[in-house]
């Protein structure tokens, strides 16, 4: 009470020292990761976009319990946005990156003011519509994006005019990782405020949240558009680290596949969308280099595995494991 | 300018159903009146035109003087309607503390803050411990709502709309679902409700209203049959009819 006391108001302390361990966790792993397997990171890289990705997802899925299956229409807008900054306007990256989270806010915000409204299965097809007709276009608009053929070499300057991306890709996954931390932290703030509370609320009930004051849809919004603004930045690393976007940005399996790994991994926690998008790429990996045709199905038996008997996902498989033992 | 709630002439229709038929009712500050009437008679409906669930197509709703009629359902509560509901209906996931926090979140218009943290507001960290303390909740601050007893849950839920700090409180059927051993606990809390809050409470347990309620309403058809002190309204033969006779207009 007396270390409660002490603190002046709301605005104090906005990171305690227990989310700092998550941040640090990834740092420490990251880092291990980089001197362990050097041949990879090209791969590690995609990994780590990914996580960023599914982070994104897991603020509506996870904490406002709003489920879509066109969360890929962020992303790519976000990977455009960057690699037509990249092109046209400044090779610079960090630009790419603002411009990738404006481009995936825009899109969140113009899309959620109509999807916010709906629910269950309706939400889930709008949601899928809202990014086939942004492949259609990008597929239709040539002179713009280029079409099926995508936009032609993307490249960057070095960040900050120092760090020049190198053939092997040591910056590329320094880089992605940076902005990984910035975004989990960032998140972990989301979660742990006002705002953040309130979307816990409006997960377990709408109609209460309504009944205590809250705006539902603007908060809806709100948060749709923060997503948004993260994908965005995904989509955006994503070009910059490929030199490459194509229409693929827009696939629907790509916004499927963020489902499962969060699923996979924990809804509602932060770091169940860094354990699932893991396991999700590792396992796609070297499912995929032993049985080109059927890895689809190992990754099949774990999401009916964990589905059926771990429903918080993977992350909860300690607690579990702890349970069972001091049961018997 | 008048105190409390004054309801004139409230019209609503579902389709060819009249359901409020001129609704005339006044909650001063510090009453404590009851609805009660057969079921269908429209009360959950009342309920839903103070709160803004509905639109009336006719009538004003009068809150210290102002008219409140075309406020939204959000903004309702902001200006000091809060209700519960008939089925509990709480954040289950989140502890006891946090469903108090969020309202007083709310009403302190901070959950649109996104750069502080949500527990460590200290006005609002000591009006939930004062709130845990009146209701007899603190032991249970921590633990999650989906795993107390339901007359618990009730409760919280009283808790949780007082965190509002609204002028009238509506309680709809506060002791339905409760068993009978956890029944005492809410009739308890109500009659420790603060003194100048207007409380109306929806209700078929008699004996609930006339151990709370200083003042009762009988709504037939969703029309005012008769309203009066509880000794009237019992000794009323239209409303003995409505109750023993179980024949009605």
């Amino acid at each position: 009470m007396s270390e409660l006391a002490t603190r002046p108001s709301v605005r104090t302390a906005a990171l305690s020292l227990g989310s700092i361990w998550p941040v640090a966790v990834v740092a420490l792993g990251a880092g291990a990761a980089f001197f362990l397997f050097p041949y990879d990171l090209a791969f590690l890289t995609r990994i780590v976009i990914m996580m960023v990705f599914v982070l994104s997802f897991d603020l509506i899925l996870g904490y406002a319990g709003i489920a879509t299956l066109g969360h890929a229409a962020m992303y790519g807008c976000g990977a455009y946005a960057a690699g037509l900054v990249a092109l046209h306007i400044s090779p610079d990256p960090l630009l790419g990156l603002v411009f990738g989270a404006l481009g995936g806010a825009l899109i969140a915000w113009l899309s959620g003011l109509v999807l916010m409204r709906a629910h269950g299965m309706t939400l889930l097809m709008i949601s899928i519509a809202v990014t086939m007709v942004l492949q259609e276009a990008a597929s239709k608009a040539r002179w713009l994006t280029g079409g099926a053929d995508g936009l032609p070499g993307v490249s960057v300057s070095p960040i900050f005019g120092w760090f020049e991306f190198d053939f092997v890709g040591q910056v590329a996954f320094i880089y992605s990782v940076c902005v990984l931390v910035a975004v989990l932290v960032f998140c972990q703030l989301v979660v742990g405020s006002p705002f953040g509370l309130a979307l816990k609320g409006i997960k377990g009930s709408p109609s209460r949240m309504r009944a205590i004051g809250t705006p539902v849809y603007r908060r809806k919004v709100t948060i749709y558009v923060l997503a948004g603004a993260i994908a965005g930045i995904a989509g955006a690393l994503a070009a910059q680290v490929t030199g490459l976007v194509g229409i693929e940005v827009f696939n629907f399996s790509l916004s499927a596949d963020v489902m499962v790994m969060l699923i996979l991994g924990g809804a509602g926690r932060l770091y169940g969308a860094i354990i699932g998008t893991l396991i999700f790429m590792v396992v796609h990996h070297v499912a995929a280099a032993i049985d080109p045709f059927n890895w689809l199905f190992v990754i099949g038996a774990m999401l009916l595995v964990v589905v059926f008997a771990l429903p918080q996902g993977l992350i909860s498989l300690p607690d579990r494991l702890i349970r069972t033992f001091r049961r018997t | 300018m008048a105190q409390g709630l004054a309801i004139n002439g409230l019209c609503t229709s579902f389709g060819g159903l009249q359901v409020a038929r001129d609704v005339t009712v006044t909650l001063p500050p510090g009453s404590r009146t009851a609805l009660i009437g057969p079921n269908g008679a429209g009360k959950t409906t009342f309920a839903n035109l103070i709160t803004g669930v509905l639109q009336p197509s006719s009538g004003t709703i009068l809150l210290d003087g102002q008219d409140i009629a075309g406020l939204s359902e959000a903004a309702r509560v902001r200006v000091g309607i809060a209700k519960t509901f008939q089925i509990t209906n709480l954040f289950k996931d989140l502890t006891v503390r946090e469903n108090l926090r969020l309202p007083m979140l709310e009403r302190t218009g901070l959950t649109s803050r996104i750069f502080c943290r949500a527990d460590k507001n200290q006005e609002i960290e000591a009006e939930i411990l004062q709130l845990l303390t009146d209701f007899k909740l603190a032991p249970l601050a921590d633990r999650r709502v989906r795993s107390l007893a339901y007359g618990q849950q009730r409760l919280v839920e009283l808790a949780l709309t007082l965190a509002l700090k609204p002028k009238i409180l509506i309680l709809d059927e506060p002791a339905a679902g409760v068993p009978s051993t956890e029944s005492h606990l809410v009739v308890e809390a109500i009659k420790r409700l603060p003194a100048d809050l207007s409380v109306l409470i929806i209700e078929h347990d008699m004996q609930l209203v006339f151990d709370v309620a200083d003042r009762i309403i009988v709504l037939v058809n969703g029309a005012v049959l008769m309203e009066g002190r509880p000794d009237e309204v019992t000794a009323d033969p239209r409303v003995q009819e409505l109750y023993l006779g179980g024949v009605h207009a």
